[in-house]
């Protein structure tokens, strides 16, 4: 789905990720840890095509990142659902809309029952007439994963999908995202809670991935 | 994204653009009460400026030919001498008029003419047979026309009292600045098309970048650049071509009740539309819209190429 050959990555100083190889295969669970700073973010954004690598490849659905035109963006973008660190909205329209957007800006048509359905899911189905700014940071953290995954794209990226949440409300979540998992989806989930991570490690064989000296690499057992 | 400026004008863009199935399209940016008025605004008062200076030219352009043909082709001799010679003089004048090669007819302007002529200066009352004034003939060129120098030379000859005035030394001028006003008028409106398309094209800037943070929501989900850039090019084109509307509409009632004087040749109330002239002023809010369309469309998309 998306491949990393010897990416290397900065902001126009130095160094922040280097030669970093790895291949998210179909249907894989992956987590994302580091400590803060440490680019989890900026892997992400690199693997929807928001940041561009500045050596090597990045490859989205066996496409070169760098070749794609903003199109071919816009296009990966519906295949691909990105909870955000800072989950941004429009904030004059109301929660329901905000979560079909993906679908209405691919021409789309949402069924109301399925939305319904879905923001019940993430317990937000009293809230859908109210206004973005007027939620909680864990409201509009489980409204953007509503979000991501109305298209019901092939991949799921989130960064730090249960920052704001209390452990039963990440509890959900992880459901949530196990029970996608289960349908083929490939998901990456930046966090770093590691209870959430032996939770999910007990449901699915989940891959640990951790960012240490600018290097991506397999976390040992010992979580 | 590839684009090229001609793409803007086609008006098979214009049309989905504008039509219902992009009010979807319409409602993810938020409504902007101030640029929106902004551009109502701007738009309505330079289609107003734009509905004058359309009839400036076409009046001045009017003028012009009129001035240029119907002045063209007459010239007056006057003639001032002595009581006891002036008959000799003007004989000689007309007979000489007469083997003139150039000269279609010559006439003799009576004392009521005269009279006529000097009225608007001196009132009704003036005894005009009682004063010494210089007698006129008016002569019609034929074409093609008579020698200037040579008719001179020749009645300086045999009427030494005779003048030619053939007009044209104040009549070209005046034909020549006309045209040149009716120039300035069409430049004025190429200048009002270039200040609506850069004034709209700084509230289409103004309004992108106060939105910047719904365009990034909106590319974050999988929108294309044409989706984002429908949604302000909508709104800006049809606010551009309501308020060319409006701006078109107070005008042209503005032009339609100017007082109207019964001498046509004056300049200031002659300057309404004449038949079908008043269609053209019609053509300024499309084409506001159109100037808007392709001032917003090139803002958009340039504001988007400098994002992520
Ligand atoms: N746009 C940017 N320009 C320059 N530097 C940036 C930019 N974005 C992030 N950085 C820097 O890159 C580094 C990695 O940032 P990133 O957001 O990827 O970290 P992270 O691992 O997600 O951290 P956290 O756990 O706090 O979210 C940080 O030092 C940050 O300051
Ligand atoms: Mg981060």
């Amino acid at each position: 789905m998306i491949a990393f050959e010897n990416v290397g990555f900065n902001y126009g100083g130095g160094e922040l990720l280097s030669d970093i190889t790895l291949r998210l295969a179909p249907g894989s669970f992956h987590f994302l840890t580091g400590p803060s700073g440490a680019g989890k973010s900026t892997f992400l954004k690199l693997a929807y095509a928001e940041l561009r690598p500045t050596a090597g490849r990045v490859s989205i659905f066996d496409r070169d990142a760098r070749l794609m035109t903003r199109d071919d963006v816009a296009l990966s973008r519906r295949r691909i659902g990105v909870v955000h660190q800072d989950c941004q909205f429009l904030d004059h329209l109301p929660l329901a809309t905000n979560v079909t957007l993906p679908l209405t800006v691919a021409n789309r048509k949402g069924d109301p029952q399925d939305l319904a359905a879905l923001l019940d899911w993430v317990g937000l189905g009293k809230l859908a007439d109210a206004l973005p700014p007027q939620l909680s940071g864990g409201e509009r953290q489980r409204a953007a994963l509503a979000r991501a995954i109305i298209t019901s794209p092939d991949v799921i990226l989130a960064d730090e999908p249960t920052g704001n949440l209390d452990w039963d409300m990440s509890l959900r979540l992880l459901t949530l995202l196990v029970e996608l998992s289960r349908m083929g989806k490939t998901i990456l989930v930046a966090t770093h809670d590691m209870n959430l991570i032996r939770q999910a490690k007990s449901q699915l064989a989940a891959r640990v991935l951790r960012i240490q000296n600018r290097r991506v690499q397999l976390a040992g057992a010992d979580l | 994204m590839r684009f090229s400026l001609p793409r803007f004008l086609s008006p098979a863009l214009l049309a989905p653009a504008l039509l219902a199935s992009d009010r979807q399209a319409d409602r993810v940016v938020p409504p902007s009460g101030f640029t929106a008025q902004l551009t109502l605004f701007t738009a309505g008062a330079m289609a107003f400026l734009a509905v004058f200076a359309l009839a400036l030219s076409l009046a001045s352009g009017r003028l012009a030919d009129r001035w240029a043909s119907a002045l063209a082709g007459t010239a007056t001799i006057r003639i001032s001498a002595p009581p006891e010679q002036l008959d000799t003089q003007v004989a000689a004048v007309v007979a000489l008029l007469s083997t003139t090669p150039g000269v279609a007819s010559s006439r003799v302007l009576d004392s009521a003419e005269q009279r006529a002529l000097l009225e608007p200066w001196f009132g009704p009352d003036l005894p005009v047979d009682a004063l010494p004034l210089p007698r006129l003939i008016e002569l019609t060129e034929a074409s093609p026309g008579y020698d200037g120098e040579g008719l001179r030379l020749r009645l300086a000859a045999e009427a030494p009292g005779a003048v030619l005035d053939d007009h044209t030394r104040w009549r070209r001028p005046m034909a020549t600045a006309a045209e040149r006003l009716r120039l300035l008028g069409a430049l004025s409106l190429l200048l009002i098309t270039g200040s609506t398309a850069a004034m709209i094209t700084l509230a289409a800037n103004a309004a992108l970048s106060a939105n910047l943070p719904v365009i990034r929501v909106l590319r974050l989900v999988g929108a294309k650049d044409a989706y984002i850039v429908r949604a302000f090019v909508r709104r800006f084109t049809l606010r551009a071509l309501t308020g060319a509307a409006i701006g078109t509409v107070l005008a042209m009632l503005g032009i339609a009740l100017l007082p109207r004087a019964d001498d046509a040749g004056a300049f200031l109330t002659g300057l309404g539309f004449q038949g079908f002239g008043w269609l053209l002023p019609l053509l300024l809010p499309p084409l506001t819209a159109v100037v808007a369309f392709a001032a917003t469309r090139y803002a958009a998309f340039r504001t988007l190429k400098g994002l992520t």
